[in-house]
């Protein structure tokens, strides 16, 4: 009757297993006003899935605007002039398909599932929404209502969400990635249509947006359709800027703490601040990410086994990297204590268990998290729908097909010392956000 | 063109499956797929928490979370350590009616895959180290969702729908239960479920009919044979009518809802299917989504769904709405569904979800893990190997008047359990 906890799981956005390089033939192209086209090959079943992807998200909200990236999402289903609102969802579902959006801190991306003989019909729903949107006055208050509504649901009733927010906030002292993708929920209340106008019309463009096409096509007939959809849309000339402050080097080691009467079980997590795959100057994210497998990549890491198995201070404990950012981005490790054991000494047990990392990097555990890593590869080829979202979230932070391709080679070639080399640089107090969730007094 | 898309999809089937019979007697349903070099394996065993010790529920879901913890010569860091090392994904769960588990392995690494799944089925350790850290698991996840509305919502539905029978029980235990279940508690189930006659398999992947008749005798052959397993009641959700608030400091209120169900092996399935889908499937198009949602931003989600469990079959919804308009989205929901009932859908409504419902069939058989599990469950059900290939059909077949008899069954008066965890104003 009741799901098994979600307790032990990473909630944020996952790095996603990459494609190796013998995997699909992936090929891309652009169209004359700039849209940016990808084609995944899969002929195992007659359907594909159609996405388009805008190169911005939460992070590009103008200030005091916070959410307005995600509230327009909701709002990209209210209708054109050409198709009311409601129309496209209803003609998706009577083609048997299926279809959702979804919006992060670099992009927003809308896709559907459908059968193969119906991609034009998508292409021209999609393209017809780019440049078309109507807002009528009266479906704006009500869809704010469903996204307070979400709000409340994700966060307001949910200590530990909570605790996640305020230790982002603290983590990015300055960066957007500080705020809430679905926004503050003071800052949405006041969101409205012409602010949603006005991002709308500054984003949705064809020199933004990225179309990623998997399953049973050709590229030849996604260019020809792409062309007599996407293709008429009149470029707008250049692509939007996507301003983006850097965070200060970080000085200060800060600790949050989220009590409330709700809470039964604490928990212990840190975030570090460390380069993603777009601002690592080395090759230091592939040993971050090897780095995270190796410590915290479930029960034989190293994590695992000193705070778990050796020392019972922990029933749980883990680490995970969020790679894929334009900026700089979160490592995190967590814990949850055994019975009796406070949150102040199992943080001290975890500090000493990190101060050891150099044993936890012998070459069997290594290769092990090599192997787990490049198999996540391999597994990913058997979805159609997760290869569009690997594909089209890498391109729309600025890699390439071929950053996602080498990925496994890069991930093999990650030596011993890169990894201890991006612990001691990375793993520091100075570049943390420790954050206690506790149980308060009523 | 939404014919096309019926005509086409309703004559093919979304994938071929063959029956397959090893040497050693054990049967498997199989796919069998050359493009990604991976092979994934679905099983069920019949027999779950209902079968619980009546006064420590919980047992089969542990038991589940300690199958991977150490088997034959390995305790549980070594067995760990086998998977991982050949990144084999092995996991086991534990619901009202069955113990499953799903295994994943690249095709290279299957000798191995298989012989650990072996392992953990027929030698489980049950060590007691390991049988310690997974109570202290599963307890601090139990006290983790404590306070979490849906949680609490959820778990009092079963407890007042389900009242006196083994499905009322929290399947995951209390932290107080789970406290007090012995390593005889594990053991006496799992060699009560864990046996030969209980089990469904589902193999899909690179791998041929002769080979994995090889692999299924390895894995499964050395199953003990069935022994019989106390029976479970038949009954049907109570209390339809009553109300229940769960007091909790939140904002919203989760509320759940629910009326009689039809089973999925019940002839009378498919139009209730249909039925469902029309009041809150899973579009957008449902008529709850539409009026709670879009019409007036009740809730962010909202939608209902047949659950269908060995003895009993329950129609229940759910959503969550800020406590000041709990009261609207409750009245919402009922006229909802005394408007369905009494008028039933309009002949295009009902064309539109039948097509749906037979184009997106083929949507859900796009991996090769989704098409196990779909496929184990349909053997669980005793629906047949060609029910995937007769089930589009059916729904194309349902009639106005089919839809007509499932809403008597579903809403007879139209009378609701309800349960509301939040502080709801105004009710």
């Amino acid at each position: 009757m009741d799901t098994p906890s979600t307790l032990f799981l990473r909630t944020d956005a996952a790095s996603f297993g990459r494609t190796e390089g013998g995997g699909p033939e992936v090929s891309s192209f652009s169209l004359d006003n700039g849209l940016d086209v990808v084609v995944i090959p899969d002929n195992r079943v007659p359907v594909v899935t159609h996405m388009i992807w805008y190169r911005n998200g939460s992070a590009d909200d103008p200030q005091g605007q916070s959410g307005i990236a995600h509230f327009l999402e909701h709002l990209m289903f209210k209708g054109t002039e050409k198709h009311p609102a409601g129309e496209f969802s209803k003609v998706v579902s009577s083609l048997g398909g299926q279809e959702n959006a979804f919006t992060s801190f670099d992009y927003t991306a809308y896709f559907q599932r459908v059968a193969r003989e119906h991609l034009k019909t998508m292409m021209e729903f999609e393209s017809d929404r780019m440049t078309n949107l109507l807002l009528e006055e009266a479906v704006v208050a009500p869809e704010r209502d469903v996204v307070l509504e979400e709000r409340r649901m994700r966060v307001e009733t949910d200590p530990s969400a909570q605790l996640s927010e305020a230790m982002a906030a603290a983590l990015f002292v300055h960066h957007p990635y500080g705020i809430p993708i679905i926004g503050w929920m003071h800052e949405i209340e006041t969101l409205n249509r012409e602010n949603a106008l006005d991002y709308y019309r500054r984003f949705y463009t064809p020199e933004n947006a990225i179309l990623v096409v998997a399953g049973d096509v050709t590229p030849e007939e996604v260019r020809k359709l792409a062309e007599e959809t996407y293709g008429r849309i009149e470029p707008r000339g250049e692509r939007p800027v996507r301003f983006r402050p850097r965070d200060p080097e970080p000085v200060a080691a800060r600790h949050i703490t989220v009590a409330d009467p709700k809470v039964e079980q604490p928990t212990l997590q840190r975030l570090y601040l460390v380069p993603s795959c777009r601002t690592a100057q080395t090759r230091d994210c592939y040993a971050l990410e090897l780095l995270a497998e190796v410590i915290g990549g479930g029960p034989t890491s190293y994590l695992y086994r000193k705070l778990v198995l050796e020392r019972g201070v922990a029933v749980n404990a883990g680490a995970w990297y969020m790679s894929s950012a334009m900026e700089d981005t979160r490592f995190c490790i967590y814990a949850v204590p055994a019975e009796g054991v406070s949150l102040e000494d199992l943080e001290r047990a975890v500090d000493e268990v990190l101060k050891t990392i150099p044993e936890a990097l012998d070459s069997e555990a290594i290769e092990r998290a090599k192997t787990r890593l490049v198999a996540e590869t391999i597994y990913s080829t058997d979805s159609q729908s997760a290869l569009a979202r690997i594909y089209g979230s890498a391109l729309a932070i600025g890699e390439t097909i071929e950053d996602v391709q080498r990925w496994p080679v890069e991930i093999e070639a990650v030596l011993k010392d890169d990894l201890a080399s991006a612990a001691e640089r990375y793993l520091i107090l100075r570049r943390s956000v420790t954050g206690y969730l506790k149980k308060s007094a009523a | 063109m939404t014919m096309t898309a019926s005509v086409e999809t309703l004559s093919a089937s979304p994938t071929t499956v063959k029956t397959l019979v090893s040497p050693g007697g054990i049967e498997a349903w199989h796919v069998e797929s050359s493009v990604v070099p991976l092979i994934a394996v679905a099983f069920i065993f019949e027999g779950g928490s209902a079968h619980d010790p009546e006064n420590r529920p919980g047992v089969a879901q542990m038991l589940a979370r300690l199958l991977d913890e150490g088997a034959g010569e390995y305790d549980s860091d070594a067995f760990q350590e086998r998977l991982a090392g050949r990144a084999i994904e092995l996991s086991f769960n534990a619901g009202n009616d069955a113990i499953g588990g799903s295994l994943k392995t690249l095709v290279k690494h299957a000798d191995e895959a298989f012989e650990l799944l072996r392992l953990a089925l027929t030698e489980p350790r049950f060590d007691q180290d390991a049988i310690e850290r997974v109570r202290a698991q599963t307890i601090a996840g139990l006290r983790y969702q404590q306070n979490d509305p849906g949680v609490m919502a959820t778990r009092r539905f079963f407890e007042e729908g389900f009242a006196g029978h083994p499905y009322g029980r929290p399947t995951s235990g209390t932290p107080e239960s789970v406290a007090a279940i012995t390593r005889d508690d594990l053991v006496d189930m799992h060699q009560a479920i864990i046996t030969r006659g209980r089990i469904k398999i589902a193999v899909v992947g690179a791998i041929d009919a002769e080979r994995l008749s090889v692999l299924l005798d390895k894995a499964f052959g050395s199953l003990p044979e069935a022994k019989p397993l106390g029976m479970i009641e038949a009954t049907s959700l109570k209390q339809l009518g009553s109300r229940f608030v769960v007091d909790l400091d939140v904002p919203q209120s989760v509320i759940r809802f629910g009326t009689q169900g039809v089973a999925w092996r019940d002839p009378g399935f498919i139009p209730a299917y249909v039925l469902n889908h029309i009041l809150g499937g899973g579009a957008f198009t449902s008529r709850l989504f539409q009026e709670v949602r879009e019409k007036r931003g009740l809730a962010y989600s909202v939608g209902t769904s047949l659950v269908s469990y060995r003895s009993a079959a329950m129609t229940w919804g759910y959503t969550a709405t800020k406590n000041e308009r709990v009261g609207e989205a409750l009245q919402v929901i009922q006229e909802e569904i005394l408007r369905l009932k009494t008028q039933g859908p309009t002949d295009e409504e009902l064309q539109k979800a039948k097509d749906y419902l037979v184009g997106s069939y083929a949507l859900g058989f796009d991996t090769s893990t989704k098409i196990a599990h779909t496929m184990v469950q349909i053997a669980f059900e005793g629906l047949g190997v060609d029910y995937i290939a007769r089930r589009n059909a059916l729904v194309a077949a349902v009639t106005r008047e089919d839809i007509h008899i499932a809403a008597e069954r579903i809403f007879g008066d139209g009378q609701m359990l309800t349960v509301i965890a939040g502080r709801p104003t105004g009710l």
